[in-house]
């Protein structure tokens, strides 16, 4: 009930799609991979823009598509958000984002005008002309028109890919802020590992129209780590847990443990998501003595494996009951086999790096 | 020039009637034109374009045929409405739409195609139906074709003079218009009153597509 079930295959022109994933109808799922691989493809089949020769879509327990049904695009309760903002050039901005408010007759509630002007930052640019907006102001435009609609799922088709990088930086904190305040799924197809880390929750990942992975975020952070990806790491939900003092460090807690992080300025309480890499992290039997290391936290090892022929992937639960977060270490196999390391054992991780990998979620949190 | 006003009245009242049923009908034809895949639309395209190329009399030959009493047209139209088409007003608009077609169909579709498909799937996102969004994003996005096609159709119209012979006949008060009122008067030598005529469309003509196009700089200037 509380999932989206999809399933398209066929073709478009020399294109083959055949992906099949089910996905929570809650949080951020990214549709992931590289260009022409059909996530774009898959993100108009949801929204009923293609039609696939098979197809078969349920979300939240109503049937939108399948051998018999094929509910029109303009009878589904989405948002869309195209890669090009695609005002409409004969409204204004407000008359933009009126259009699919007024056509929102369902019971699907919408959210208020003026908190959706609010959210997305977009109160002065109400009269203008979408001619004379900039690709950023466009894109939140977009956004607005999208919500205003009152969806009950939004798609979002690399909102970001258009933009020059100081437009992109201009928009994620909203898509961020829109992460923490939205109760409704989202579909956000991208290429970009980096915005995929910072805003999703679950993760289709797609090649040549088919589906490799389809799985949390932190899981495919976790199979990534291993066994020859140095990049590989964790991403934690976290909570500001006090003020920046007069270092530039701040305290953030996540569940099983505290760290200090520099880069962090948000207002104790707000919630953002910290990124530990495997390779960051040192693994010590005893509490080591005075260093540079900040951060030691002790852990439990849930599992070892193989990582090559000279590399141990060592995955953790903060605490010393193994019952915190996921924690992922990359060490040397010499070191695994001297320390024993071995799941149940108690260790102490040394964590070098730790960045914050969103920023701004703190807007609405 | 007081008889002349006739003819310039019936000529104003051909126009404007012509180009308000022209929008009407080249509408949905140009729409479909720019819209479906199927391989013989440009067939039919082709059909709409004929009266470019084809004598105006030979399409008027061809109309006072299909809308004279013996043909099965002619027939249905007098049972129904106890009136035959040839040598009235109705026949004259008639065969003045057929006339100007290409000229609204061709405009109009090219605008519609100018807009893509991007606009419509908007729309249909945000909730509208395909007919809402026909008429509250398609035909607003082509408005500078809607214009266009309205200043070519009306102009094409009192310019008209062919058809208007085969069908309309030259009735004074119901089918003598313009250009076939200046006809009669250089057949009968009233050089003053053909010359007077001449310069009159001369002069409305230049003002009616001038006055047009400004409008249409303003509205292009207004959406942008």
């Amino acid at each position: 009930m509380n999932e989206i079930e999809a399933r398209f295959a066929g073709r478009v022109g020399d294109f083959r799609l055949d992906v099949a994933f089910t996905v929570p109808a809650r949080g951020v799922t990214a549709l992931f991979g590289p260009s022409g691989c059909g996530k774009t493809t898959v993100l108009r089949c949801i929204a009923g823009l293609n039609r696939m020769k098979t197809g078969d879509l349920k979300v939240l327990g109503h049937v939108w598509q399948d051998e018999k049904t094929f509910v029109p695009p303009h009878r589904r309760p989405l948002g869309y958000v195209f890669q090009e903002a695609s005002l409409f050039a004969h409204l204004s901005v407000r008359g933009n984002m009126n259009f699919g408010r007024k056509r929102n007759r369902s019971n699907d509630k919408a959210p208020a005008f003026d908190d959706v002007v609010s959210l997305l930052g977009i109160g002065h640019l109400l009269d203008r002309s979408t001619a004379r907006l900039s690709g950023g102001e466009r894109q939140r435009v977009a956004i607005a028109r999208a919500l205003l609609s009152g969806p009950r799922m939004l798609l979002m088709d690399e909102p970001l890919a258009a933009l020059d990088a100081a437009s992109k930086e201009e928009i994620l904190p909203y898509l961020e802020a829109l992460h923490n305040s939205l109760a409704i799924p989202t579909f956000y197809v991208s290429h970009d590992m980096a915005e995929v880390e910072r805003l999703a929750d679950h993760i289709v990942v797609l090649k040549d129209g088919k589906e490799m992975t389809c799985c949390s975020l932190a899981a495919f952070m976790r199979r990534n780590a291993a066994p020859d990806s140095e990049e590989g790491g964790t991403v934690l939900p976290a909570r500001i847990a006090g003020p920046t003092d007069e270092d530039g460090l701040t305290p953030v807690e996540v569940d099983g443990g505290r760290f200090w992080i520099a880069g962090a300025d948000q207002t104790p309480g707000s919630r953002l998501r910290i990124s530990i890499p495997a390779a960051g992290v040192a693994l010590f039997e005893q509490p080591p003595g005075r260093g540079s290391v900040l951060n030691v936290l002790p852990a439990r090892i849930a599992d070892v494996r193989s990582a090559g022929p000279a590399m141990t992937f060592v995955s953790l639960r903060l605490g010393a009951d193994g019952r915190g977060a996921a924690l992922y270490a990359y060490v040397t196999r010499r070191s695994a086999r001297d320390l024993d390391l071995a799941p149940g054992k108690v260790m102490h991780a040394a964590v070098k790096a730790v960045a914050v990998a969103d920023r701004g979620g703190a807007i609405l949190a | 020039m007081t008889e002349a006003w006739g003819p310039i009245l019936l000529t104003l009242k051909l126009a404007s009637t012509t180009t308000v049923v022209l929008l009407i009908v080249s509408t949905p034809i140009a729409w479909w034109l720019a819209r479906s895949q199927r391989w013989w639309k440009e067939g039919v395209a082709a059909l709409v374009s004929l009266p470019l190329v084809l004598p105006p009399t030979v399409l008027g030959f061809y109309l006072l045929l299909a809308m004279g009493p013996r043909s099965p047209i002619g027939q249905l139209v007098e049972n129904l409405f106890g009136t035959t088409l040839p040598f009235t007003f109705t026949g004259l608009v008639i065969g003045s739409v057929i006339y100007s077609l290409p000229f609204v169909v061709q405009p109009v579709r090219n605008a519609f195609e100018a807009i893509g498909d991007r606009p419509m799937e908007v729309a249909s996102t945000l909730r509208a139906s395909p007919l809402d969004a026909f008429f509250t994003v398609a035909v607003p996005l082509a408005r500078p074709g809607f214009v266009a096609g309205a200043v070519l159709g009306f102009a094409h119209t009192v310019g008209e003079f062919g058809v208007v012979l085969m069908i309309g006949g030259n009735i004074p008060g119901k089918t003598k218009v313009l250009s076939t009122a200046m006809y009669d008067h250089v057949e009968a030598m009233e050089w003053t009153q053909a010359h007077q005529l001449a310069a009159l469309m001369l002069v409305f003509s230049f003002a009616v597509v001038l006055t047009m196009m400004v409008l249409q700089r303003r509205l292009n200037r207004l959406a942008a």
